[in-house]
């Protein structure tokens, strides 16, 4: 199940790890055009996670074990999803039958870990968003799981490799509409499983109305930046699974296609921008139906695919 | 090795005697089940590596019974939890009981229970079936009410006797059915009679859900779980809903095996009741205060997981799907065993608990993992097996159901996919739900600081308590590390239930294996990855500086453990969000005025079934029998008129 076809697997892989805060940079530099500002720069995330990994650490006296675990967890749960995410239409690293299921438990493992580590500072507003990323979640979950059922459906493959190697430009002329459905309930699922708005703001760093970045209040120095690095990884591989649907064209040779594929993502970040520049956070109460809707979504795009 | 497994049970009765009439008798009693476990697990491994069959018979002069006993492949699969958990919990209820007052009777009956199940597993007469079943419904149902000091377990014990019961009714009247078809009361003349598929065939698929599955506890006849095991002792709470709660699903197993086919309405039917208990049972437990209570509607979401993978085979099977047949139900058959190990091992915490923080609720809990480290880890790995979390073993069984699904789905026509998809996303859902119950009760229970004096003066629990609960917490890992070879056992299981021949399912095991070793090997990533993260960590930091201080709470410079949030808080979205389904009763008393002095806010979520369904069936029957009070009045020589009466009218009709 360890496909290594060249070390292009391994560079493709570097990739990844090399320039996944990038995303974040391009994300903040394209709300900064919204807003006429001049922003930070491109490599921001790359000189804070420097930064934070030559600072010390000051760590709560109520906190155990727990609260060390869960960003080293966490960081080698979405490494470990980079590995089982193939990218620019190549296999993955590590592929199998079923592998998007380890993919969504590789998910759930980081959540467990990162939620409980935010319980075990007894603060109450590392509770409070602690509770509301479960939640938001479990909804997030059933999403992500449908949409692969319609992925698995139209190509006939269980592994995300096969999958998405045979999405081509004729599986978008059979299926257009289900997989517009289908990229609509990934992307609503990215921003949820990301942070972004309109699920959570990732700027209000001291509010009520936060979820992800208030259950690392806590955390300080390498934890911090292990955390950054792991939220950068996250957007990618997730970001991955879109990108690999939309540009259905795969060149044989492999420069090219990387470089598709790159712009891809970059693209994503700067949609993810637009996204952040013209709507605002909604309120807690209809961020679930906003999920239940990308549950809808995904169904819908099934039946129109068993209805053709 | 019938003789290893008859003198097991023979243990197991002789040394329960023992109990009733010693003072030391529970040791005695306890001794006997660790051997008898280790003596009982010999053969049930040599039916399971060997894919043999066992059998036993000697004639009993009951009507239509035989003592007919066999181990196959399918029964050791279930006799391994009962021999592999009742010693472990049985080590840890000696320790446990101690320190409650004794309870040397109610050894007795633990062993009974254990000896019942044993002999239930194996039985190969309807007869025999039943009676070790009524057995092990009345011994559990002492162990419940072991307590019987507290009207809490009194009225739990009655309810847990009046659901058994009822369940059963049905199973009787299934068994009296198939008897009265095959005309025999042997399981073998069963499956030759060759039950077809028809109406009649649909009537015994239907009392045997119902009937197994008041044991099991299917929604919505679940309702004596959540009232048992908080009440019986956590060592019981484990076997019941580690080991006993699973014969139900070992009836419901036992049965499918007697049908040829299988309709397609059938696994529709399963899949439903495995979705709904699965959905229901995981917001339940959400909305729960009590710790034991939580684990409780935890064991019908799992039953859930569990039916949905029976389904889903069922699904195959009647389809001639045979890949999803057969993974379908290894998935399935593998949460029991898995669930058997991790919902012990919560119990056994929670009991821990318990004991030494003095209370089950888990608002006034907190800050344990410092104060009780060993149950505090165990309790972890337990949390994160049972929430479907890589890389431990409720993943595992998990992963198969999906990969099962998904592969139906890739295959199917339009109803099947309906149907599968429909599992899928409620195992996702499932699982959303359960990881955000089981960090809640982790995080609530064990971190963060004390909520109450006796949290914080709690110290950590004996060796003979916490040494099971090690051993169940490396059986959580055990089992998945080396789950690509566990599958193999299932190879002498299958073919029994999905109609296919032993080389094809083995074929399609080693199909799913293969995807169990690329789980394995990503598995294998995050835990070397964990590894050098966390030397990476020690180097960054060392030379660097780290100081130890109060948690940031925005400046705030008096945080007390009553600021934190609870388990009620953190539960509070969830159950806002599924009010129509919880009815989550609030009484609040709101802050008032300019200078508040008094607010509360109590939740209670009672179980709608129980309020909505059963109460009122209940009185309803009440009321319709106590129109009939009449003939009971008290007045013996009536009462003798009667009798004379009932004799004359059945003379009557015998002469007629």
């Amino acid at each position: 199940m360890i496909r290594l076809t060249t070390q292009m697997a391994l560079l493709r892989l570097a990739a990844a790890l090399v320039l996944a805060p990038l995303l974040f940079g391009v994300i903040t530099r394209t709300q900064a055009l919204f807003a006429g500002r001049k922003g930070q720069p491109l490599l921001q995330m790359y000189f804070d996670i420097a930064k934070l990994m030559r600072k010390g650490a000051a760590i709560s006296r109520t906190t155990t074990w727990v609260f060390r675990l869960g960003p080293i967890v966490g960081l080698a749960c979405v490494a470990t999803g980079c590995l089982l995410t193939p990218f620019a239409g190549f296999p993955a690293l590590i592929s199998f039958p079923g592998d998007f299921v380890v993919l969504a438990a590789l998910l759930a493992l980081m959540r467990f870990v990162t939620v409980s580590a935010a319980l075990d500072t007894g603060s109450s507003f590392e509770g409070m968003g602690a509770s509301r990323e479960v939640q938001f979640s479990a909804l997030a979950e059933p999403a992500l799981l449908v949409s692969f059922a319609v992925l698995a459906r139209q190509t006939g493959a269980l592994s995300m490799s096969d999958m998405f190697a045979q999405v081509s430009v004729i599986f978008w002329h059979q299926a257009a509409p289900s997989f517009i459905l289908v990229l609509a309930a990934l992307f609503i699922v990215f921003l949820a499983e990301n942070a972004r708005i309109p699920f959570d703001d990732p700027n209000t760093h001291l509010e009520l109305t936060m979820v992800h970045e208030v259950m690392v209040l806590d955390h300080g120095g390498p934890d911090l930046g292990f955390i950054l690095y792991g939220s950068a990884l996250k957007m990618w591989v997730l970001g991955a699974l879109i990108v690999n649907i939309v540009i259905p064209i795969h060149e044989a040779s492999t420069w090219p296609d990387i470089f598709l594929f790159i712009m891809g993502m970059l693209l994503l970040a700067v949609a993810v921008g637009v996204v952040e520049s013209v709507m605002a956070r909604l309120r807690l109460l209809h961020v679930p139906q906003l999920l239940v809707g990308a549950v809808g979504l995904a169904i819908l795009a099934l039946m129109l695919m068993l209805g053709a | 090795m019938m003789t290893l497994f008859l003198s097991s049970v023979a243990l197991l009765l002789a040394t329960g005697l023992a109990a009733l009439f010693s003072r030391k008798g529970s040791l005695v009693a306890v001794g006997g089940c660790v051997i008898a476990g280790i003596l009982g697990l010999i053969p049930v491994l040599a039916s399971l590596f060997a894919s043999a069959a066992f059998t036993f018979r000697i004639g009993w002069d009951v009507p239509f019974g035989a003592f007919s006993l066999e181990i196959d492949p399918l029964s050791a699969f279930f006799l391994l939890p009962v021999f592999l958990l009742s010693p472990m919990a049985a080590l840890y209820g000696q320790a446990y009981l101690k320190s409650q007052g004794g309870h040397v009777k109610s050894w007795f009956f633990w062993n009974s229970l254990v000896a019942s199940m044993a002999v239930l597993v194996a039985a190969r007469n309807a007869v025999l079936f039943l009676v070790a079943w009524e057995i092990m419904s009345l011994c559990s149902f002492f162990l419940v009410v072991c307590e019987h000091r507290h009207a809490e377990s009194r009225r739990a014990g009655w309810i847990y006797l009046v659901s058994t019961h009822l369940g059963t009714a049905f199973i009787v009247a299934l068994f009296f059915l198939l008897g009265n078809s095959a005309h025999s009361f042997d399981f073998s003349e069963f499956i030759q009679a060759g039950i077809v598929s028809s109406p009649a065939a649909t009537l015994l698929f239907f009392l045997s859900v119902v009937g197994f599955g008041t044991k099991a506890g299917f929604v919505p006849f679940h309702v004596w779980l959540p009232e048992a095991h908080p009440a019986a002792p956590s060592h019981v709470s484990a076997l019941m809903s580690g080991v006993m709660i699973k014969m139900g699903i070992y009836g419901l197993v036992r049965t499918l095996t007697f049908f040829n086919t299988y309709p397609f309405s059938w696994a529709a039917v399963l899949i439903a009741v495995g979705a709904l208990s699965g959905i229901l049972g995981v917001l339940f437990a959400i909305a729960q205060h009590d710790v034991k209570r939580l684990l409780a509607y935890h064991s019908v979401e799992n039953i859930g997981i569990i039916t949905l993978g029976l389904g889903i085979g069922l699904l195959g099977t009647s389809l001639q799907l045979p890949f999803v047949a057969v993974i379908g139900f290894a998935g399935g058959l593998l949460h029991v065993l898995n669930h058997a190990v991790f919902k012990s091992l919560l119990f056994l915490g929670a009991g821990a608990v318990a004991l030494r923080a003095g209370t089950r609720d888990m608002d006034h809990l907190g800050g344990l993992l410092k104060r009780m480290p060993r149950t505090g880890v165990t309790f972890f790995i337990g949390a994160a097996a049972i929430a479907g979390i890589p890389p431990l073993n409720g993943f595992v069984s998990e992963l198969l159901i999906f990969y099962a699904g998904f592969d139906s789905i890739v295959q199917g026509s339009a109803p099947v996919v309906a149907a599968t998809v429909a599992a899928v996303a409620a195992l996702g859902l499932i699982g959303g739900l359960a990881v955000a119950c089981f960090t809640k009760v982790f995080g609530i229970v064990f971190l963060g600081e004390p909520r109450s004096p006796q949290a914080e003066q709690a110290q950590e629990a004996d060796v003979l308590m916490t040494g099971p609960m090690l051993v169940l917490a490396s059986l959580c890992g055990v089992i998945a590390v080396t789950s690509p070879l566990i599958l193999g056992v299932f190879k002498g299981i299958l073919p029994g239930l999905t109609h296919l021949s032993a080389a094809a399912c083995s074929f399609r095991l080693d199909r799913a294996a293969h995807t169990l070793e690329g789980f394995l090997v990503a598995a294998g990533a995050v835990v070397v990855m964990t590894a050098v993260l966390f030397w990476a960590r020690r180097c960054l930091l060392t030379g660097r500086p780290q100081t130890v201080v109060a948690t940031w709470d925005c400046g705030y410079v008096k945080p007390s453990a009553r600021m934190q949030y609870t388990s009620s808080s953190f539960a509070q979205p969830l159950v806002d969000l599924f009010a129509p389904v919880l009815r989550t009763h609030k009484h609040l008393e709101a802050p008032a005025g300019h200078f508040p002095s008094i607010a509360s806010v109590r939740t209670h979520t009672a179980d709608v079934f129980r309020r909505l369904l059963f109460d009122p069936l209940f009185a309803a029957v009440q009321r319709a029998l106590i129109a009939g009070h009449f003939l009971q009045h008290g007045r013996v020589h009536l009462y003798v008129l009667y009798i004379a009466l009932t004799l004359l009218i059945l003379f009557a009709v015998k002469l007629q």
